[in-house]
């Protein structure tokens, strides 16, 4: 697979290994945020941990669209489909996180609600074309790279005059949410966590640029180095915030210049600014109730909104007393951390958004990285 | 206008449905039998036309050998898929799972559960890939049953099979046999049948010429048996739901071992290595219908690795690993990359990530 | 950030869909954020669009980058 393969080579990856053991400095820690769930889930896949000198410490942020939905929400869903019949579309990932009620659209699934995977929101329009006498309504979740093609399908179905379909918007911003982890009140109640760097996220910036990182880079004093999807682009953005921390720089570089640009995609952008517009509140689960970080329909396109349509009211839930994903998602503290990691709570049983999907920071740790917390003395024969 | 003596409307397979009278145990169920059933199976065994079948002890038996018996139930969907359908691979997959034990496949049952209204075209083209592939692996469908539910009660087609065989005296094969030093081997590439069935699949529909590696293993695991000193093999499994990370992790378990995997020394093609990565799925949990993973003592390993890519389902046999002492039972994998990860249980059915 | 797959553009269809090749298999996806590919192009795809092109240029300056970091461990930084 061209512009796949290359960027996992295994040799390379132990000279850029070799290099970054040695430009950091021994007598510094680092520790460096990748604020991406794909990101998470290729340093656990490719155990790129392992590679990386102990001086470096990688922390999990919360940029996975799926760890950070609240259950108040996927309850939203699951009602329209259970309670209003119906049809509810939804991505994969969604399907398996628990909500209130011991449901999860899974098992609200079982107890006979219409809920159907689609792998783009433009299948739930096809579903809404082929079940014209049923409501087919999109639960949209995901960051800044997943908003386009619902603002798409919104437009597509205005342009069809489309009377069954709507959408439930539970898209999210990453710079909203990287600057509540740097400067929320609540990150006193957890102690606040020497973050010196971001990895900046891959897919999202190909759509909003590098440009949004600036702010944070400028006000915050903190690198940012977005960073492509493979494993070696996550090496070599690595290397290169060793290398802004030790020069004492705070800048944003943009590792990813294969598919990133300055400005981005305008064309994404302007269906996004056509069709949504800032919600003045969003609850982040673990996160709590953050300011101007998420994406409602606009007026134009009422419509089209399952909030308007099925007058949603949002009722948040709060999580197990004991869980610490809020802590773990704020980088100040570690899957192992949490009393209820690997026991309670396991990817069968998630309790928490850390665990739910496979790119929450206790799934990683769990499915590919436990085996690091007990001594295993391994002699290969 | 003379009618035949004895003249019996023969069954419109062309544009026939299946109803409920065929389920109702009178005469439609009789010709839907002999028509469709009988006329594929064609067996020595079935033609005794009882409720069961009387089958002779085979001599192995008479050996010291034991009996094997396994069961499976198919509900595949969609019923057919790019090579193959729920037919062969219900044949397939009990004769595999029989012979994964190290025992000879002898004779398979059929149960067939089919909703009102599914086309008898379909079925008999069900009917006839299984009875095809029950004749190419040499092991006939002695006894079956049918029955019929009501529209909307079943998926179109549901066959239960249940296989027996037998293993000779001094053969052993068990997913606990595994030992710390056993070389573990796969017989070839894998992800095939999953990625198969999944292009059908509405809305992930993707163009691929991947196809299901569905197949017979018996003379495979034969092969291997004969290659190596007795005792040599000690577990065969075949990685069907749940793939080859599932599988590692059974055996593991029953046998209290660690596992230590390379994973640039697993055998793919590139076009399922593809799919996997647009979906999102991990080729490691993905079913395989064809292959199977082996635990072999080191001495043996290199004896057996021949004999199987001697064999036409075995040419891209190859040693992915060994088993390592480790009393929590990790599968750990050397990833291509170069560092190392766990390859945990399958969490839940491997649904494709957007993210 | 999330899934998504550098693949070739095989064909164009009207108005805005295209048929892209990853490794061998074959997707049916919409270019309509990416107005402007031609076929040969390399977009990257997730949830079935095309959501922004790949650089050629600047994939093979990367990867230069990797071979040179790689090189010489150790060696100052230019």
């Amino acid at each position: 697979m061209k512009y796949v393969d290359e960027f996992r080579d295994g040799a390379l990856a132990r000279g850029i290994a070799a290099r970054i053991a040695a430009e950091v400095r021994p007598d510094r820690r680092y520790s460096f945020m990748e604020f991406c769930g794909g990101h998470t889930h290729a340093i656990s896949r490719y155990g790129i941990a392992e590679l990386l000198p102990t001086e470096v410490r990688m922390i999990h942020g919360p940029g996975c669209p799926v760890c950070v939905l609240p259950i108040g929400r996927i309850d939203q869903a699951i009602g329209i489909a259970l309670d209003q019949g119906a049809i509810v579309c939804t991505y994969g990932d969604t399907m398996r996180v628990p909500a209130s009620d011991s449901l999860s659209l899974m098992k609200a699934k079982a107890r006979g609600a219409d809920i159907r995977m689609v792998y783009s929101a433009a299948d739930a329009l096809k579903i809404a074309r082929e079940n014209p006498a049923r409501e087919v309504v999109f639960f949209a979740i995901g960051f800044e790279t997943t908003t386009p093609p619902t603002a798409l399908v919104i437009q597509q179905a205005a342009k069809e005059d489309l009377k069954n379909f709507s959408v439930l918007c539970c898209h999210v911003l990453t710079p909203s949410a990287i600057t509540h982890i740097l400067e929320s009140a609540e990150v006193r109640q957890y102690g606040t966590v020497p973050i010196d760097g971001f990895v900046g996220p891959a897919h999202v910036s190909i759509v909003i640029g590098s440009g949004p990182y600036e702010h944070f880079a400028e006000e915050y004093r903190k690198p940012v180095v977005i960073a492509g999807f493979e494993p070696l682009d996550v090496m070599q953005a690595i290397l290169m915030l060793v290398r802004q921390v030790n020069e004492g720089r705070a800048e944003v570089e943009n590792q990813f210049a294969r598919a990133v640009t300055r400005e981005g995609n305008l064309a994404a952008q302007r269906a996004v600014s056509d069709v949504f517009e800032l919600r003045e509140r969003f609850e982040w689960r673990g996160l709590g109730e953050v300011p101007y970080s998420a994406l409602k329909i606009r007026a134009a396109y009422a419509a089209f909104d399952a909030e308007r349509r099925f007058e949603l009211h949002y009722k948040a839930v709060p999580d197990h007393k004991q869980c610490e994903c809020g802590a773990i998602l704020r980088g100040v503290k570690k899957p192992t951390d949490c009393k209820l990691f690997g026991t309670v709570c396991t990817p069968e049983n998630p309790m928490g958004s850390c665990m739910v999907s496979s790119e929450g920071a206790c799934a990683a740790h769990y499915s590919y990285g436990r085996f690091r917390d007990v001594k295993v003395t391994v002699e290969a024969v | 206008m003379t009618i035949k003596k004895d003249y019996v409307r023969p069954l419109d397979i062309k544009h026939g449905r299946v109803d409920m009278n065929h389920g109702a145990g009178g005469r439609a169920s009789m010709q839907l039998i002999e028509e469709v059933f009988a006329r594929a199976f064609d067996n020595e065994f079935l033609k005794q036309g009882n409720d069961g079948a009387c089958l002779p002890v085979p001599s192995e038996f008479l050996e010291g050998g034991r009996m094997v018996m396994s069961c499976d139930g198919h509900i595949v969907s969609p019923l057919f898929f790019p090579g193959g359908d729920i037919g062969c691979l219900a044949v397939h997959g009990t004769v595999n799972d029989v012979a994964m034990m190290g025992a000879r496949p002898l004779y398979l049952s059929a149960s067939f559960i089919l909703e009102e209204g599914f086309p008898l075209a379909d079925l008999k083209r069900v009917v006839d890939s299984m009875a095809a592939a029950s004749r190419e692996a040499g092991v006939p469908v002695v006894t079956g049953d049918t029955k019929v539910v009501e529209q909307g009660k079943g998926d179109g087609c549901f066959i239960a099979t249940t296989g027996v065989g037998v293993v000779p005296r001094g053969v052993a094969v068990g997913g606990a046999n595994a030992k710390p030093g056993d070389m573990l081997i796969v017989s070839g590439t894998i992800g095939e049948h999953g990625v198969a069935v999944l292009s059908q699949r509405e809305s992930l529909e993707f163009e691929t010429q991947i196809v299901s590696d569905t197949a017979a293993l018996h003379t495979l695991v034969a092969a291997m048996l004969r290659a190596a000193p007795p005792g040599a093999v000690h577990v065969l499994r075949d990685p069907t739901r749940g793939g080859l990370g599932t599988t590692l992790n059974e055996i593991a378990r029953q046998s209290n071992v660690g596992m230590l995997i390379e994973e640039a020394a697993i055998p793919m093609l590139p076009q399922v290595e593809a799919a996997c990565e647009l979906l999102g799925l991990d080729p490691l949990y993905i079913a395989n219908e064809g292959k199977l993973v082996a635990a072999v003592a080191p001495e043996a390993a290199d004896s057996v690795l021949a004999a199987m890519r001697a064999h036409p389902l075995g040419v891209s046999a190859a040693r992915i690993g060994a088993v390592v002492a480790d009393e929590h039972r990790f599968v750990q994998m050397q990833t291509r990359f170069g560092g190392k990860r766990i390859v945990d249980w399958l969490s839940g059915e491997p649904l494709p990530r957007i993210c | 950030m999330c899934l998504a797959l550098p693949a070739r553009i095989v064909a164009l269809e009207e108005p805005d869909n295209a048929t892209v090749d990853l490794g061998g298999v074959r997707k049916a996806i919409s270019v309509a954020l990416t107005p402007g590919v031609a076929v040969g192009d390399y977009v990257i795809v997730h949830v079935g669009h095309a959501i922004g092109v790949v650089d050629a240029d600047e994939a093979a300056r990367t990867l230069a980058l990797f071979a040179e970091m790689a090189a010489t461990p150790g060696a100052v930084s230019a």
